[in-house]
């Protein structure tokens, strides 16, 4: 199969979006828990300062900037008359992706 | 599913994904500016708790996700999986209470 830049692009939103969508539920269930006590939340804090834990957040933000910049560029073929615009909508996604993931690895 | 109810999935679909571009960019915003120098609880409940601000942001952003997420599993169950049918259904909204009760849990959270 021949990956096109189109291909590689809804691809990666899809899976972003899939992974996501497990993500969440136990983002919003550690936040309700743990809130019950500021001792509970910042233990859960500390966990997080765990690098394996560290590098699996930082992948998380990844994708949802993958998946934002995918949904725009969806967003932008849709409504937009930018048919054209494939290849360059492709890489303003992906570039998107790339300067929140380097934002948030370099304020860890 | 008839033509009307797939039209309103994909209108439905669209304009949570507007909503959730702009509520994303300024979660992806604050958590860059909130995680410098470290995280605590009490920084994250001062900044959230009583503020309406907040409590607005965050709780359309729980709803846009509710609606966005099952829509977009959706197509992908349907499309990945050929998975069509009641059962698929059932399973979508269940994950979209599980949404809406856990995040809006959480909001409170935060905010109370």
């Amino acid at each position: 199969m021949s990956l096109h830049t189109g291909t590689l692009a809804a691809l990666v939103h899809r899976l972003s979006g899939i992974l996501l969508a497990l993500f969440l539920p136990v983002h919003f269930y550690a936040i309700g828990t743990t809130l019950e006590s500021a001792a509970a939340f910042d233990a859960l804090l500390a966990w997080t300062q765990y690098p394996l834990i560290k590098f699996g957040e930082w992948g998380i933000v990844l994708l949802l900037a993958a998946h934002l910049g995918g949904g725009l560029r969806v967003l932008a073929l849709e409504f937009l008359p930018w048919r054209d615009w494939q290849k360059s909508l492709a890489a303003a996604a992906a570039a998107l992706a790339l300067a929140v993931g380097l934002a948030f690895a370099l304020a860890l | 599913m008839n033509v009307k109810a797939q039209a309103v999935l994909w209108v439905a679909q669209r304009a949570s994904a507007a909503v959730l571009a702009l509520c994303v960019t300024v979660h992806l915003a604050t958590m860059v500016y909130a995680i410098r120098g470290g995280l605590s609880a009490a920084e994250i409940l001062s900044r959230t708790r009583g503020s309406v601000g907040w409590l607005v942001f965050y709780t359309v952003f729980v709803l846009a996700v509710t609606v966005h997420a099952p829509i977009g599993l959706r197509a992908v169950l349907e499309e990945w999986f050929g998975w069509r049918g009641t059962a698929r259904d059932v399973l979508l909204v269940g994950l979209t209470l599980l949404l809406a009760v856990l995040g809006m849990r959480a909001v409170l959270g935060v905010f109370l």
